[in-house]
């Protein structure tokens, strides 16, 4: 299953759950393939067999079978297994709750038109206070440098850089309009909705230098909304944090 | 270009009971019902929304003026009942009485319109603007919604007032079917008001 | 009255004779017949509008550096710098592609021209119930098509959020806005003048003995489009007004506390929510997607029962599945919004419904093919473009199945693959079915008919040029592409590989657009030069086939008509012809 999303043309999928969106993805497919072959089959059969050359005549009632009934039957039955089957499921571990915040590496997106800030808490593991007016051009996101807690936060823009198998919880808000956290390797898609915080985790489990997309329309420049996402085995990230961190 | 004639214009329906434009007008409130159904749910939907982060959401009575929207509610249920006796009067085949009870709607959603205004003029005077809190911005399109379906209803009567004669003349039941509806719509106007006074001035 | 023939509408040709009187013969007319024309006239005119925005973005999207050829110098510098578009001008074409496409194009032709010409003639009415509304209703689409377009020329441009409107980007952004919000108030209250004038004439004017399980499949279709639209407009009205007051009055219904824009707090009291506007946006524009498909499938049922002489297999069932599907669609809403944060309740409530809704399309579909079990099918020009959507439809019906399972929908939300599907259903599934309709009512309008030859010049080109246009991007979307980029994506490193298929739509875009060439000569050309028909050319049985081709002026039937039987009676044994129209007393 998990093959038939990548020859769909996905790409590859480097999370710990990934494999389950494109069972589902895939297996949709193939009832979709299915649907559309045996329809369409039937649908050129009968277009060849009733044309008016061989059949000048037309049958006032037609047929009187009632398979279609079945079929249709069938069809509906298969499409609320996959809802509950493989969707709802994923839906409920995955999406709805993230891992909490204890359980996992926490870092705080915020979007902006048109750059992703990257939000860690540094090694005390708290983020520090941020405020509108601390907001400037080497302060995006106001993080208040006063604040115990915000002394050693790393702030990285347009780049978020995690280690590899470990939980990562991400909080996304925007301070602007509306945009779209686009990981595609990670099969991890959230809007950003102002005046809303969104928790959603994932676990990578490859390494790769990947991107950010913003995947919802948010201005002029919301196609140059890139930004970079890259999973680093444990020291390549204690060494890319650290290459951040704030003087002190 | 002669004039063509479109069935159950004036008399009903033999299987659906109603005339063309009752079932318009039902139709036409129905879409209404949506209309304002959907301005009663954004006013929830943003006022549990400011119990949370947002600050807060001030009671309508500490801005509002609740006497002169009682004094309004009183005048717009009257407008209602003489639009009611307007109608009947015509059935009844009393056209004097129905020009004075119609008169009177008209005269008395004039009124509402007035006093409405006068309300809006305190809050302004106040420095409360739509753009001052979201309950103000709620309270001023809801009302003010209502207010344009209020001047659109006296436009309507205002023109069957004018030419009630004529037209009355012309063709009794049509006319008289005219009133009806115009009075179906009235009374929905009137009654999303019932509905808007407690929400914005009381609750 | 031998002189009341629509086809001088369709031409708007001016007869010095009697000048006085054209204007309130084809211009305010009350008659259906001619505000049908005016609507089909104008709505063809905004399809090749949002036709020509789209070859635009094409261009743009293929070739992203490179100037356009031509026009590149024709737009100014607002528009383009150096021939090459500007993002802002690139926003600004697709907000404008989809709203006019959807509002201003394929709804006013199939609901205002094919439900304002045919609804009377097939209920054998003189006219719609109420025809001074009637051309309020085309009057008011006119006017709010002329305020949109007129955006574009604003100084600093047209509405450019997306079709969606979005806010906060929508009050933030400058430009049309306003104006597309007007533009849409106007013509939402057309359209609950349209719909309550179809449906009181359904009920209240058809003739004696049509019942309505005598009514064609068409007659349901638009009964049924009619009560979506009167109903799911009425919420989008307001928050069209909640919109235009954040923008034009600093109120803040969609503007959530605490914005920063540029490193400035924004001037806005605070305390809205963005995602007020999405439902109630979503609340009309999922039922307005069935208002684009009904109508279609209710043209194709009329065109397959035609052509292929017998009744349609399983008549009742298509009407409780339209009825059922208008129903559920009122509660599907929410599927457009999977990602903006969605527990698991809702998220499954809005899930199974978006799979329930799938079984009637999927049943309204094989009833179609079923009918033709039996059949003597003709190909004729207006059947090809019937039978062509059935297919098409098809896969952008299925293509939405992925998308209505939220786990899915995490990848392909807002890529291309949303794109892929939604264009299967309108261009390929309802587009097709459109030219069906007028391919196959054009003998009715102007008396005369459209050149076959041209016909499949025309057909064949368009299916190819339309699969080569979108299947790509169903390829593109599972690579990730998303959708609304400027460039298509060339700067992304998971894009690379399908940035060629971006050229294929594109050249197959122009292909299309050939196509159309060949529909609009023969459009014309045959106003003047198709082979004057009978009154019954296509020997069908409804009842606008009842009266003349063209019809009589204003009031449609020289005598009243009587309805004998269902509106299919095709090769019923033993009946002396392979047709038996409704209003004939035997057979
Ligand atoms: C006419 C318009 C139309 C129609 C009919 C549909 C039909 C469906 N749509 Fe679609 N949809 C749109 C227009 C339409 N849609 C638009 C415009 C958007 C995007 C808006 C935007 O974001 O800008 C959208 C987006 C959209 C989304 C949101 C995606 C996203 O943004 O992430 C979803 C999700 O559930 C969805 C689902 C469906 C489903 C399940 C159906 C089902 O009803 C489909 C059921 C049909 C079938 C299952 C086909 C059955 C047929 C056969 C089996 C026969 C085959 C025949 C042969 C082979 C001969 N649609
Ligand atoms: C009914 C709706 C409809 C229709 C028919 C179409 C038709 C087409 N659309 Fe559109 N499209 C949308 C609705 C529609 N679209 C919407 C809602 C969006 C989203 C916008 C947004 O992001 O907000 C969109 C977005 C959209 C995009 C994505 C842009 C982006 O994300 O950046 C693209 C890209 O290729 C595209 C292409 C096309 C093409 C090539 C056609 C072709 O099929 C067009 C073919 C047209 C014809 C065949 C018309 C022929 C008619 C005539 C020539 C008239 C003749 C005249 C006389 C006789 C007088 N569309
Ligand atoms: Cu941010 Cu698009
Ligand atoms: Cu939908």
């Amino acid at each position: 299953m998990i093959k038939i999303a990548e020859l769909l043309g996905a790409p590859i999928g480097a999370s710990a759950h990934s494999g389950q969106v494109d069972t589902v993805i895939g297996a949709v497919h193939v009832l979709m393939i299915v649907l559309f072959v045996g329809w369409g089959a039937f649908f050129t059969y009968v277009l060849i067999r009733f044309r008016q050359k061989r059949n000048p005549a037309a049958n006032y009632t037609g047929t009187k079978s009632h398979a279609s009934r079945y079929i249709e039957g069938a069809v509906a039955v298969i499409e609320v297994a996959l809802l509950f089957g493989l969707s709802v499921p994923v839906w409920a571990r995955q999406i709805a709750n993230p891992t909490p915040a204890d359980q996992a590496l926490t870092v705080r997106v915020v979007a902006q038109q048109f750059a992703w800030n990257v939000h860690y808490p540094g090694p005390d593991g708290v983020f520090g206070r941020s405020a509108v007016d601390l907001i400037s051009t080497s302060n995006p996101l106001g993080v208040d440098r006063d604040d115990i807690f915000g002394r050693d936060d790393v702030v990285s823009v347009g780049e978020l850089a995690v280690p590899v198998d470990q939980v990562v919880r991400v909080e996304l808000s925007t301070l602007d309009v509306i945009h779209s956290f686009f990981l595609p390797e990670m099969r991890v898609k959230q809007d950003a909705i102002p005046g809303m915080v969104i928790p959603l985790s994932f676990t990578p489990t490859q390494t790769g230098n990947w991107e950010i997309a913003c995947a919802q329309l948010c201005g002029v420049g919301h196609y140059r909304m890139r930004g970079f996402f890259n999973v680093l085995d444990q020291r390549g990230y204690e060494s890319w944090l650290a290459e951040r961190a704030p003087e002190l | 270009m002669a004039e063509i004639e479109i069935p159950y214009n004036s008399t009903n329906h033999p299987d659906t009971g109603v005339y063309n434009a009752k079932l318009g007008i039902w139709l036409f409130l129905a879409s209404e019902v949506l209309f304002f159904g959907a301005l009663f749910s954004s006013y929830i939907l943003l006022r549990v929304g400011a119990g949370g982060t947002a600050g807060d959401w001030p009671l309508g009575a500490d801005l509002l003026n609740v006497p002169l929207a009682t004094f309004n509610t009183v005048v717009l249920i009257s407008s209602s009942m003489t639009m009611v006796m307007s109608w009947a009067s015509l059935k009844s085949g009393n056209f004097d009485a129905f020009q004075r009870y119609f008169g009177a709607t008209i005269g008395l959603a004039l009124l509402f319109l007035l006093v409405k205004g006068l309300e809006y003029y305190a809050e302004i005077f106040h420095q409360r603007y739509p753009s001052t809190s979201t309950f103000l911005a709620t309270y001023y399109t809801m009302t003010g919604i209502h207010a344009l379906h209020i001047i659109f209803g006296v436009a309507v009567n205002a023109y069957h007032f004018v030419s009630a004669k004529r037209l009355y003349a012309e063709e009794p039941e049509r006319f008289t079917n005219r009133i009806e509806v115009a009075g179906l719509y009235w009374h929905f106007v009137d009654l999303v008001w019932i509905f808007l006074f407690p929400v914005l001035y009381l609750l | 009255m031998g002189e009341l023939q629509a086809t001088h509408a369709a031409a708007h040709e001016a007869h010095g004779d009697h000048a006085e009187s054209f204007i309130r013969k084809y211009v305010f007319s009350t008659d259906h017949k001619v505000i049908g024309v005016q609507y089909g006239v104008t709505a063809l005119v905004f399809l090749a509008v949002g036709f020509f925005l789209v070859l635009l973005m094409r261009w743009q999207l293929a070739y992203p550096e490179q100037p356009m050829p031509l026009l590149g110098g024709l737009f100014g510098n607002r528009m383009t710098d150096a021939g090459v578009m500007t993002p802002e001008f690139y926003n600004q074409l697709g907000a404008m592609h989809g709203t006019i496409m959807v509002f201003l194009g394929v709804v006013p032709l199939a609901v205002g021209a094919f439900g304002n010409y045919l609804v009377p003639l097939q209920v054998g009415a003189p006219d719609m119930a109420f025809p001074k509304l009637n051309m309020a209703s085309y009057w008011l689409y006119f006017l709010g098509g002329i305020i949109m377009l007129a955006s574009f020329f604003l100084p600093e441009g047209s509405a450019r959020s997306g079709w969606t409107s979005y806010p906060p980007l929508a009050v933030l952004e400058p430009g049309g806005q306003t104006w597309w919000l007007i533009g849409m108030v106007l013509l939402i209250n057309s359209s609950l003048l349209g719909s309550v004038n179809i449906i009181v004439t359904i009920v209240q004017l058809r003739a004696p003995g049509l019942q309505f399980m005598r009514l064609p499949f068409l007659v349901w279709a638009q009964l049924v489009t009619s009560f979506l639209l009167l109903l799911a407009f009425p919420p989008l009205e307001v928050a069209g007004f909640m919109q235009l007051l954040d923008r034009v009055a600093g109120t803040s219904f969609f503007m959530p506390t605490g914005l920063v824009v540029d490193g400035q707090a924004v001037a806005f009291s605070g305390g809205g929510n963005a995602l007020l506007w999405q439902h109630l946006f979503w609340f009309l524009a999922h039922p307005e997607v069935y208002v684009l498909i009904l109508p279609a499938m209710g043209i194709v049922g009329e065109i397959v029962a035609n052509n292929t002489r017998k009744p349609l297999w399983g008549y009742k069932t298509l009407i409780y599945s339209v009825l059922f599907l208008g129903g559920m669609s009122f509660i599907v809403w929410a599927h457009h919004m999977f990602l903006t944060g969605m527990g698991t309740a809702i998220s499954t409530f809005f899930q199974l419904t978006t799979m329930i809704i799938s079984v009637p399309s999927i049943i309204i579909l094989t009833v179609l093919i079923i009918s033709l079990w039996g059949a003597s099918i003709r190909f004729s020009t207006p059947m090809l473009f019937a039978l062509a959507f059935i297919p098409m439809f098809g896969i952008g019906g299925l293509t939405g199945l992925p998308l209505g399972l939220s786990v899915a929908d995490i990848h392909l939300h807002d890529t291309y693959y949303v794109i892929g599907h939604f264009h299967f259903v309108v261009a390929p599934g309802t587009l097709m079915a459109l030219f069906a309709g007028i391919y196959y009512w054009y003998p009715k309008v102007t008396g005369r008919r459209m050149n076959d030859t041209l016909g499949r010049w025309h057909f064949w080109p368009t299916l190819i040029g339309l699969n080569g246009v979108f299947l790509p991007m169903f390829l593109v979307g599972m690579a990730g592409v998303s959708r609304r980029l400027y460039d298509g994506g060339t700067t992304y490193a998971h894009a690379q590989d399908v940035l060629w298929l971006n050229e294929v739509s594109t050249v197959a875009s122009w292909l299309l657009a050939a196509a159309q060439v060949v529909f609009v000569i023969n459009f014309f050309l045959s106003l003047r030069n198709g082979k004057k028909v009978e009154d019954n050319p296509w020997q069908a049985t409804t009842l606008e086939w009842a009266t003349t081709s063209p019809p009589l002026g204003h009031g449609n039937f020289a005598s009243p008509v009587t309805v004998h039987r269902g509106p299919y009676e095709y090769s019923v044994p033993e009946a002396s012809n392979d047709f038996s129209p409704q209003h004939q007393e035997s057979t």
